[in-house]
């Protein structure tokens, strides 16, 4: 297809899709600035506290150096490794075909490595959650 | 017979180039009506889930406003347009905005790449039923649901509250691990129809759908489609016995409702996808595409066959709330990142090697059969090697110091309650003050008097 197609691949393909994000975008910003203007104000000092049970609100995890637990930090970066192996999973799969057996053994070898430091994360308790 | 379509197809001209030869005037009919789909289907979606759910409970569900009850979303949304918006004292203000308006925008670039029918004609022009053909059309989706992430991250940050964080937090560590699954089911799809492009994935399913051919990229794309879109059982960035409502507790108002629609249109987008990847897409399921040499294919028959497949999908989403309970945050991450992303590797690595094998090494079915029977047997064997883990016995049920206040086995209990002691003591000491003051002379009579009783009663 790649010979057909080409004048149709470019950039201007996709101004379709760039048209229905501008229209989101505009009913997305329209909504959010309308919103304080249609609506009534009753100010009250109450309402504007962080919503908590309790009379004294706890300190503030953003403003008062409230801490994150690590687990997340963990994830985050598996996840990254996770997502350069799909990314380039992808063209693999794309021409899988076209690199035949040598490219399943490349894209084994990688799959390997990336499967080394997880199990290693996992071995060492990275993704347990309790 | 799909080499044969699939080269008459090139022959005329490709999806791509019929689509961007589109007059303009199409184009923007086509952002229009996809835009207000996404509106109409989110409000059909969430007076449908309730109505669906008040079944499963043997409720009646909102039956008041409108034809049946099936305006009550729409009257909701208008009213949230008039209520008072309130933004926290500690919100940071720009990015508290700017949250929602990413989380709604991204939700509905998917419905650019879905393929809702095949050539069409419309006011005279032909044309396929679908926005753009991208080359990279599955990545559209991938990307928006992964940058829609930001918003739900940030309005969590930016509320400036302890419930909101802690729900972003969960989300995106929720997200980021389900999408890991979801990419790679998506990679199997992606060998079989050796396309990235979402029209070639449904072409590519013509002799058969790939949710039978490719089973298990299937159930784990479901299980990840519900995870990436925050839904009953896996909605736990939302527990409401936990964390209120997780990362939109501080928004009110229009913010709020744009979060809503997100997630809404977040569904129906996931959910058409997965239609588009696993069955078959705006084909007709096998016995009708059968009727009248595949008269049922063409014109505008798929569109109804598409939203058969989505609507089928979206019950799933409402079957799965109205039955399941939610899951513990780690039971959840445990089932992401040490059962479907193992699975799923190992699903790809069999998938290609077969692939490998069939158009490489010129060797059979039969042969496949046999060394894969071979070599899973071999696997099963070596996992019989694995030494089992120690279960700790835990019959004795324990009497002390296991987190819970319990008392000691071997506890004496007193007599008298310590309240009781407590009494009697006090009560000896105002005697013993009566006595003294009765031997002094400054006693008054008043004081004698009960002194006088309390010895009578002693």
């Amino acid at each position: 297809m790649p010979d057909t197609a080409t004048a149709a691949s470019g950039l201007g393909t996709y101004l379709p899709l760039v048209l229905l994000l501008l229209l989101s975008f505009g009913f997305a910003v329209f909504s959010v600035t309308i919103a304080p203007l249609v609506g009534p104000k009753r100010y009250n000092r109450q309402k504007l506290q962080p919503y908590e049970c309790g009379i004294e609100p706890s300190p503030q995890p953003v403003a008062g150096g409230g801490r994150i637990p690590v687990k997340f930090y963990l994830t985050g970066m598996l996840f990254i490794l996770f997502d350069i192996e799909m990314v380039f999973l992808y063209p693999y799969a794309v021409a899988a075909d076209a690199v035949g057996m040598f490219g399943f053994i490349a894209v084994t070898i990688f799959i390997v490595a990336i499967t080394i430091p997880y199990v290693y994360e996992w071995a060492r308790g990275g993704l347990e959650w309790d | 017979m799909s080499t044969l379509f699939l080269a008459q197809a090139q022959q005329e001209a490709s999806r791509a180039e019929v689509l961007a030869d589109d007059p303009w005037w199409l184009v923007l009919l086509k952002v229009v009506v996809l835009f207000a789909f996404g509106v109409v289907m989110t409000l059909f979606m969430i007076n449908w889930e309730r109505k669906v759910v008040a079944r499963m409970q043997h409720r009646v569900g909102p039956n008041r406003v409108g034809p049946g009850g099936w305006l009550q979303s729409l009257a909701d949304g208008l009213k949230l347009a008039f209520v008072e918006e309130i933004i926290p004292d500690g919100a940071d203000r720009k990015v508290y905005w700017l949250a929602p308006v990413i989380s709604s925008t991204t939700a509905f670039v998917g419905f650019a790449v879905l393929p809702f029918g095949p050539k069409v004609t419309i006011f005279g022009e032909e044309t396929y039923l679908q926005l753009v053909d991208l080359p990279v059309g599955v990545l559209v989706v991938l990307a928006c649901s992964a940058v829609g992430v930001y918003g739900i991250v940030l309005g969590g940050w930016a509320s400036g509250s302890p419930y909101p964080l802690l729900g972003a937090l969960r989300s995106a560590a929720q997200v980021i691990s389900y999408e890991i699954a979801m990419g790679l089911s998506l990679v199997a799809v992606i060998l079989y129809a050796q396309s990235l492009s979402t029209g070639d994935i449904v072409d590519a399913q013509q002799n058969g759908w790939f949710a039978l051919l490719l089973f298990p990229s299937f159930v784990i794309f479901v299980i990840a489609m519900v995870g990436e879109t925050n839904r009953a059982p896996f909605d736990l960035p939302e527990a409401e016995s936990e964390l209120v409502g997780g990362f939109h507790t501080e928004y009110s108002s229009l913010k709020f409702a744009l979060f809503f629609l997100a997630e809404y249109v977040n569904m129906v987008v996931l959910s058409g996808f997965a239609a588009t990847l696993f069955l078959g897409g705006y084909m007709a399921p096998w016995p009708i595409s059968a009727i009248g040499d595949g008269y049922f294919n063409t014109g505008w028959w798929p569109v109804l066959w598409f939203l058969v497949k989505m609507l089928a999908f979206l019950f799933f989403y409402i079957w799965l709330r109205g039955t399941l309970p939610r899951f513990r945050y780690d039971q959840f991450m445990r089932l992401g990142w040490k059962v479907l992303v193992p699975v799923s590797l190992a699903w790809v690595v069999l998938i290609a090697g077969v692939r490998a094998l069939r158009t490489d090494g010129n060797v059979g079915s039969t042969e496949i059969v046999i060394f894969g029977g071979a070599a899973v047997l071999l696997i099963v064997l070596l996992t019989l090697l694995i030494p089992e883990r120690k279960v700790e016995v835990t019959d004795r049920i324990p009497l002390a110091g296991s987190g819970f206040p319990v008392p000691p086995a071997d506890l004496e209990v007193p007599e008298k309650t310590p309240r009781q002691l407590a009494l009697e003591k006090a009560e000896r000491k105002r005697k013993r003050l009566a006595k003294a003051g009765a031997a002094s002379t400054t006693s008054s009579s008043a004081s004698a008097d009960k002194e006088g009783s309390d010895d009578g009663d002693a």
